[in-house]
């Protein structure tokens, strides 16, 4: 298995993922450092990302955007807070507009990831913190409230009410 | 993680909950902001009585929480803070499992220079 620990801290509101690797450190750490690599799994199978920016040096941009199955794009950005190949990698991770500018409206999380020996491969662990409750909430009003008012709409529709 | 023991019986609570149209829409109205008992039983041609055994039954379900401020009673979609905090580092975690797995698949190919050809599975 793949992702061997979960954390959440619900005070802190931090998630923690520890995933170990049959892979050198160096080879993980080309999956975050070649922007063509990185595509193939940032986004899910059927929102696959494109990066446009990857500047991994600290103050750098990431610009990317993820396309949908009926050709909608969703924008995305890092800025880069750390980096020290092939070990970690500090970033905040937002949404952005159309043009590629942060958008405000949306969550922002801060990510620190480590990688360490382990075992003959290696360890990734990687941190995802909402910045604040308000950043937090804003992830649950884009995700829930969303996935309610549609699977509501969908029971009207079954039922042919409404 | 932790997998309640009576999954089955919330699902129920929560279909039941959305098998009425007044429900459903008092659930929509609410996702548009607080509204108090004595509001929505003026939306519905029913009683007062009778919309806030509505609300309880969503209230039952978690679709809704219900509040006394002053004379009114208020009812939101809002489950409480600690709810909403492990709800939003779910969202992260499934995020991120799904990201672990893929690497992983990726660093399980071999590594090639263009990408026309995959290694087969050996026989």
């Amino acid at each position: 298995m793949t992702v061997t620990s979960v954390e959440k801290d619900l005070d802190n509101l931090t998630m923690t993922l520890v995933a170990d690797f049959a892979a050198s450190a160096e080879r993980v750490w080309e999956l975050w450092a070649d922007p063509r690599q990185l595509e193939r799994w940032w986004g899910p199978p059927t929102h696959p990302a494109t990066f446009e920016q990857h500047d991994l040096t600290p103050g750098g941009e990431v610009r990317y955007f993820m396309t949908g199955p009926e050709g909608d794009r969703y924008h995305g950005w890092w800025r880069i807070v750390a980096v020290q190949p092939p070990r970690s990698l500090e970033f905040s991770d937002g949404f952005a507009d159309e043009e590629g500018r942060p958008n405000p409206e949306m969550p922002v999380t801060s990510v620190a990831m480590r990688l360490s020996d382990r075992d003959g491969g290696t360890r990734m662990e990687l941190r995802s913190t909402f910045a604040s409750r308000e950043q937090m909430e804003k992830l649950l009003e884009m995700g829930m409230d969303q996935g309610l008012r549609e699977a509501v709409g969908q029971i009207d529709a079954l039922l042919g009410e409404g | 993680m932790v997998v309640g023991t009576s999954d089955d019986e919330v699902v129920d609570e929560l279909l039941h909950a959305l098998a009425d149209a007044t429900r459903r829409d008092i659930v929509r109205r609410c996702l548009e902001g607080e509204s108090s008992v004595s509001r929505l039983a003026d939306a519905y041609p029913m009683s007062f009585a009778a919309v806030q055994k509505h609300v309880a039954v969503l209230e039952r379900s978690g679709l809704v929480v219900k509040q006394r401020r002053g004379r009114e009673q208020l009812v939101r979609t809002e489950p409480d803070a600690v709810g909403r905090a492990r709800q939003a580092l779910e969202q992260l975690e499934a995020i991120w499992r799904g990201r672990a797995e893929r690497m992983s698949e990726l660093l399980a190919q071999v590594p090639e220079q263009g990408t026309q050809s995959r290694k087969e599975p050996g026989r």
